[in-house]
């Protein structure tokens, strides 16, 4: 290496300021460094294929929802003409306007979000309850116990749907009410609220077996030394979990909560079973269905009856979900913050 | 913490109280914790499940309940033509269905724990199917594949239907035969692979939750471990089967146990449809046959965590 070569050249030189200037690896030796290597060629062709791979799935994930999207502003015509696939051509706000109005949209979304959030609330708090005790207790009986969990997490809900109903047609555990002497009429929980409640209460309500599995897993990994030293500082078990345990766990519990709420809200398989009737109740288990003066319209128009109404639920579909989109869109980051920082392990 | 009472010549005086061991204690504090569940249990779930198998063992005669024995699981069994057919094939297409979600899974997560442009969107969108893909939008898309199928044909407007209709296939087995015709592998596989590829819509839709429970194992792993792999001249690949696979191992049984379930109790799936179809028939039938569906269920899930509990690597056995 020459000295000579390394000392910087001065360029110009002021009064109190000097520019200077070295002598530089010239700029195609490093554009060969740094782009033509077998490092970069397989990270850019790895790279490439990753974002291949992830536009793919996130084209399927999203096709059908632009689909649905774009029949849904199509009007009865552009179902008549073969040459429209994707964009309408006498597009219309129609459907969305009848649905919301004949369907009684609002009272709908009221009527859900309301059972929704009682469920999430509810349910959140007892599997964070029933999930530490089987994480950080052990006693004789724990290990059946949570195997009972999982099982209520196996068993089909259609397996056991005909007695669920009985039971809430007529709520009487073994018997006790009877005694107590509570009249029969009172005693049917159907077409209210109840059913959810007590199910959320009890934690054996929908997918609550994964909330306690998951709380379980989620507390397993907190150190004991942290409840050692405030059982030594003189707190129970229950207010150590209510001013150490709890505020700690709340990024899972927001997790549990989003699902919680979201899968409440598009369940069908409780909501129908307990509320027997759309008139009863409104509630978004029974939105999609086409209202009678659009089954005029279809007969008048002429239009494939099946494939108009087909469209018709798709919307339904769309309006149903319309709000747990705009949910998502805002708490997407904590659903995921809440996964990564829970550290799950097996 | 019991204050002691100190006597007058200053020997500390025993509480006449019984003591209770520690050990006690804290069993009273975790029966208390679970006591909801507990309740819900015994109030509940016992009896509704005494109820279902109750009905399964007996018959209706008029509103009464008469027992009949195994009438009912014979029936379901032995005499109705269809329900071992769709049992056999219902099991065996989603126990084909599990690997290919768990490893998608794997595959996606690992992918999305990278660094790059657009991960937080990538990631959004990913997990759109966990919160709308459920309930009442899959049966919405079920019911109207169906319609679809007895259609035949879905020409001019898409409406977004979507499932395994003939329309909407992506690859046939037969381009897939020509492709690997010189390749020398079984039609089995090809015809595996074609139908994971057609029904890719249902496997990313169900892989959500697989997804996010990968990517919070992932995350786990210490950078450390990584940092020294590189440092010792790792290949990615190396790293990938050294380091990644027997740390996110748990990750694999606890997903793994979690698609099956998922995967055998939606109500979409083929042997679920059957027996609710079945139900207008004969309810007391439908439930043996449930109980039976769901026996099989839980001896494969016994099963699968069995074998992928062999080799499972716990950092820390606890």
């Amino acid at each position: 290496m020459n000295s000579a070569k390394n000392t910087p050249k001065v360029l110009k030189e002021t009064k109190g300021k000097i520019q200077v200037d070295f002598d530089r690896t010239s700029k195609w030796t490093k554009f060969k460094i740094k782009y033509l290597s077998t490092r970069f060629l397989t990270q850019t062709i790895f790279k490439l294929f990753r974002t291949i791979i992830l536009l793919g799935m996130c084209y399927i994930i999203l096709n059908p929802f632009f689909s649905k999207i774009a029949t849904s502003f199509m009007s009865p015509e552009d179902f008549m003409d073969v040459t429209v696939k994707y964009i309408p051509k006498h597009a219309t706000l129609d459907t969305y306007k009848q649905l919301i109005t004949e369907n009684e949209y609002f009272r709908c979304v009221f009527n859900t979000g309301i059972l929704s959030l009682a469920c999430a609330f509810i349910q959140t708090f007892v599997c964070s309850l029933v999930g530490y005790g089987f994480a950080k207790y052990k006693f004789r009986g724990s290990g059946i116990l949570f195997a009972m969990v999982m099982i209520t997490l196996m068993v089909p809900p259609q397996t056991i749907e005909f007695s669920l109903f009985l039971m809430f047609n007529d709520f009487n555990p073994y018997g006790i009410f009877e005694m107590i002497g509570i009249a029969e009429e009172s005693r049917r929980l159907l077409d209210t609220v109840w059913p959810f409640i007590i199910l959320s209460l009890t934690g054996l309500g929908l997918k609550n077996g994964l909330y306690i599995f998951m709380m379980r897993q989620f507390y397993r990994g907190v150190p004991d030394e942290l409840e050692e030293s405030a059982y030594i500082d003189g707190s129970g078990p229950v207010k150590t979990f209510f001013k150490i345990i709890l505020p700690i766990s709340i990024p899972m519990m927001i997790t549990i909560f989003l699902f919680s709420f979201s899968w409440q809200w598009t369940d069908n398989f409780y909501t129908q079973l307990f509320y027997t009737s759309n008139t009863s109740s409104h509630v978004l288990a029974y939105f999609a269905e086409v209202p009678n003066s659009m089954l005029k319209a279809i007969e008048d128009s002429g239009v494939d009856r099946v494939l108009y109404e087909q469209s018709v639920m798709h919307t339904c579909g769309l309006l149903i979900i319309a709000p747990l989109i705009l949910i998502y869109l805002f708490c997407q980051r904590y659903l995921i913050q809440g996964i990564e920082r829970s550290g799950i392990t097996g | 913490m019991s204050k002691t009472k100190v006597n007058t010549n200053g020997s500390p005086i025993k509480k006449p109280k019984k003591a209770i061991s520690l050990e006690r204690k804290k069993s009273r504090a975790g029966w208390l914790f679970i006591l909801p569940f507990l309740i819900g249990l015994i109030l509940i779930y016992i009896p509704m499940i005494v109820n279902s198998v109750n009905i399964s063992f007996s018959d209706y005669r008029g509103f009464e309940l008469h027992p009949v024995g195994w009438e009912n699981y014979q029936v379901a069994l032995m005499e109705d033509p269809d329900f071992v057919q769709v049992l056999r094939d219902g099991l065996l297409s989603m126990l084909l269905n599990i690997p290919a979600i768990v490893f998608l899974s794997l595959f996606l997560a690992i992918l999305l724990n990278q660094k790059m442009v657009g991960r937080a969107a990538f990631r959004a969108i990913l997990f759109v199917p966990v919160i709308l893909s459920t309930g009442l939008i899959d049966s919405l898309d079920a019911a109207n594949s169906t319609m679809l199928n007895y259609m035949g044909s879905n020409e001019g407007v898409d409406t977004g239907a979507v499932g395994e209709s003939a329309a909407n296939e992506i690859i046939s087995a037969a381009d897939i035969s020509v492709l690997f015709s010189n390749m020398k592998v079984g039609t089995g596989l090809v015809t595996y692979i074609t139908r994971l590829v057609n029904n890719i819509y249902n496997i990313v839709n169900d892989a959500g939750v697989q997804i996010l429970i990968f990517l919070a194992g992932l995350q786990s792993i210490s950078p450390a471990i990584y940092e020294s792999c590189d440092i010792d001249g790792a290949t990615a690949w190396e790293t990938f089967w050294k380091v990644t696979f027997p740390m996110i191992s748990p990750m694999i049984l606890v997903n793994t146990v979690y698609t099956v379930i998922d995967s055998f109790t939606k109500a979409d799936n083929s042997v679920m449809a059957f027996i609710v179809n079945y139900e207008s028939r004969s309810r007391t039938v439908a439930t043996a046959m449930a109980w039976v569906y769901f026996l099989i269920v839980a001896l494969i899930v016994v099963v699968v965590a069995a074998l992928i509990k062999t080799f499972v690597f716990y950092q820390r056995r606890d």
